[in-house]
């Protein structure tokens, strides 16, 4: 096993920049994912790290080593496909010791090898049986079995749960956590799904346009969106954004929107007049009469334990997740209550997260690991 | 009202399938035909290969055979007695007709050179089809789509137009009546179908096969060996099939270019209409053994080549 750092790493198709000046580090054990929408550069930059692809500049170190040149064969990695890419010519046992094969492992030892491997699944009674006759979820596992069977140095998953249904998929989250608790293993996992991004990372690295967002801990990503991107990408419904103009002073705890004043953590830094965004996640806000920031219920989606509340406001619609037991109609107007310890302000032009309170949490925690 | 079941949009129903298994059987039939006349032929006696009505039944005889084998020289009755007693079914028959055996015939050095040069000229189109056709499918060829057009051109004009220049060119070249001659004329004509059909099959295998196989530490060289060939099965089977054919059957090159110690069977098998009268049971069990290898290559891949031809209709 090994850390993997990425650095100043780079990679052009022509006049298309997939990726620009990505910058990582992976620590040794950890479950890293990339999270973005497709075409955002994570699976080209899987597959730079895979040397399926070479980067048109930047570096690349696998355990100290410089790899960015190398051979996909000469890193010792394992790749799991979106496809799985099981070999149809081959049967379950087959599959799983191919790559002990190209090693010049003698056979009795693949044998044991493979055996322990499908142990570790719960694919043992699967092993004789042909690829093409097995359940998506046990291809997973199959193409998962390929993949541990050498001890390499990473993994790096494609989508691996892309194709799979969602009964499945969550199942399939669950096990591949798991596995990588037992085996501790460096991976690095792409997806476009939040999802499967929250529930499995320990970090995770929001990808847009070839550029990261941000890089951090599905806490940090959720509570402290870096962007307006991540704001938006994570969080089911996203965040909400309400507009507003005008500078803001280091040190300011209020800022007027809609003519309502909504108090906000302490801000950290002088920011220039100019259009400005509160974000707000749809959990921290809460229907209050007395307040005097208005809107008209738009429309409700009800959930069971909550509904969400999509409220009409001078600056367009919001949605709020408010318990499913408050009864309300469409037309009604509400007064809305903002959770300040909870906001997020955004500078819009360049979308960039305003350092406030609720970023000393993180430096503190941060110094207090250091 | 009496209820019905609803028919099936995607099933054929029992009556358009039987139908289509009439046209199907009545089609098979009126092809097979030639094919039973002329197996017929090669076991009659010439008199009754040339009977008229023609006989449909008959009693059986390896002549055509014989003679297809042998050559014969016309004797006196005297000479015939004076020999000894005859050593076999062909001797016999031949005296009969007041000939003797002289020898045997080219049939056999003309059937090997047919072997020789079809499954020589179609291992090599397959395999170099199979190799480009690889190479244009995974790799950034420079100027790619012109070269495979270029490649497909090839056979924009029936091969035999230029029938003069590569005479002339073999001619200097001392390729004229070789077997090595042939099998490059043969591999050139073929090779552009070759790599045409072979770069869709392999074009649908996904490429995360041989990325697979390279990260789990194989060279690219292997990964192919490995991955992409045993898939591509199918199509290299129904590749060679049509390589094949065309080879065996080639007719006028053959006639042109080879005359002696490379000719292959298809023109020589009608020079034995000239010996000895129209011995057509000769040419018809000529016809017989020259249909063999081609029924048998394409019995033992039926099943890759059914599976090749309707490739990519049905997903996988």
């Amino acid at each position: 096993m090994a850390e993997i750092r990425v650095q100043h790493l780079r990679k052009a198709f022509g006049d298309f920049v997939a990726v620009q000046d990505s910058n990582f580090v992976v620590e040794d054990g950890e479950f890293f994912v990339m999270l973005g929408p497709s075409g955002c550069g994570k699976t080209t930059t899987l597959r730079m790290i895979a040397g399926l692809e070479l980067p048109t500049g930047g570096q690349i170190l696998l355990g100290g080593d410089d790899v960015t040149m190398l051979r996909a064969r000469e890193r010792d990695i394992a790749f799991v496909f979106q496809l799985f890419a099981l070999y149809p010519h081959m049967n379950v046992r087959k599959n799983i010791g191919f790559p002990l094969l190209a090693q010049g492992m003698p056979s009795a030892e693949i044998r044991t090898r493979v055996e322990e491997t499908a142990k570790l699944l719960r694919i043992d009674h699967l092993l004789n049986k042909s690829v093409s006759g097995l359940a998506g979820g046990d291809r997973q596992r199959v193409a998962l079995g390929r993949a541990i069977v050498r001890r390499p140095k990473c993994f790096l998953m494609d989508e691996p749960l892309g194709t799979l249904d969602t009964e499945f998929r969550d199942l399939m989250v669950h096990e591949l956590r798991e596995l990588h608790n037992r085996i501790r293993a460096t991976t690095v996992y792409v997806t476009h799904d939040q999802m499967e991004a929250m529930s499995m990372a320990d970090k995770i690295a929001v990808m847009n346009h070839g550029v990261i967002e941000q890089f951090g801990s599905p806490r940090e990503i959720y509570d402290r969106p870096a962007t307006m991107f991540v704001a938006d990408f994570i969080g089911s419904p996203p965040m909400n954004f309400l507009g507003f103009g005008g500078g803001l002073a280091k040190g300011a705890r209020e800022i007027i929107v809609q003519g309502a004043k909504v108090a906000v953590p302490e801000v950290r830094e002088d920011i220039a007049p100019s259009d400005m965004a509160l974000g707000i996640r749809p959990e921290h806000i809460r229907f209050d009469d007395s307040s005097k920031l208005r809107g008209a219920i738009y429309g409700t989606e009800y959930l069971g334990t909550t509904q969400i509340v999509a409220v009409e406001t001078a600056d367009g619609i919001i949605k709020a997740r408010v318990p499913a037991e408050i009864r309300l109609s469409t037309g009604d107007h509400v007064g809305l209550t903002l959770s300040s310890a909870r906001l997020s302000l955004f500078e819009k032009g360049s979308g960039r997260a305003v350092r406030t309170a609720i970023h000393d949490v993180a430096s503190e925690r941060r110094a207090q690991h250091g | 009202m009496s209820l019905t079941t609803a028919h099936s949009v995607v099933a054929p129903s029992s009556n358009s399938k039987r139908i289509a298994g009439t046209i199907i059987v009545l089609y098979a039939l009126i092809s097979i035909v030639p094919l039973l006349w002329i197996f017929a032929t090669s076991f009659k006696t010439p008199p009754d290969s040339i009977a008229y009505p023609p006989k449909i039944l008959f009693q059986p005889s390896l002549e055509g055979y014989c003679n297809l084998f042998t050559t014969r020289t016309r004797q006196t009755p005297e000479y015939i007695n004076s020999l000894g007693p005859a050593t076999g079914f062909c001797d016999e028959t031949t005296r009969k007709r007041n000939m003797v055996i002289a020898g045997p015939s080219n049939f056999l050095p003309r059937f090997v050179n047919s072997l020789i040069i079809a499954f020589g000229s179609t291992f090599c189109a397959v395999f170099l089809g199979t190799l480009s056709a690889y190479g244009f499918s995974r790799f950034k060829v420079p100027l790619a789509d012109d070269l495979l057009f270029f490649i497909l051109s090839t056979r924009f004009m029936p091969p035999i137009a230029v029938a003069i220049p590569i005479y002339l060119m073999y001619r200097e070249l001392g390729l004229s009546d070789t077997a090595l001659g042939m099998i490059l004329l043969y591999t050139a004509v073929n090779v552009s179908l070759a790599v045409w059909l072979l770069k869709g099959f392999i074009d649908e295998i996904p490429r995360e096969y041989e990325e697979a196989a390279m990260i789990d530490g194989y060279t690219r060289l292997q990964a192919f060996w490995r991955t992409v060939l045993p898939q591509a099965t199918t199509g290299i089977a129904a590749t060679a099939i049509f390589c094949l054919i065309f080879a065996w059957n080639e007719y006028a090159f053959a006639a042109l270019l080879t005359s002696g110690t490379a000719q292959t069977a298809p023109p020589f098998i009608p020079t034995i209409i000239g010996e000895g009268g129209q011995d057509w049971p000769a040419v018809a069990a000529g016809t017989t053994i020259f249909l063999v290898p081609i029924l048998v290559f394409t019995i033992l891949l039926r099943k890759q080549l059914l599976r090749g031809i309707t490739f990519g209709a049905v997903r996988k």
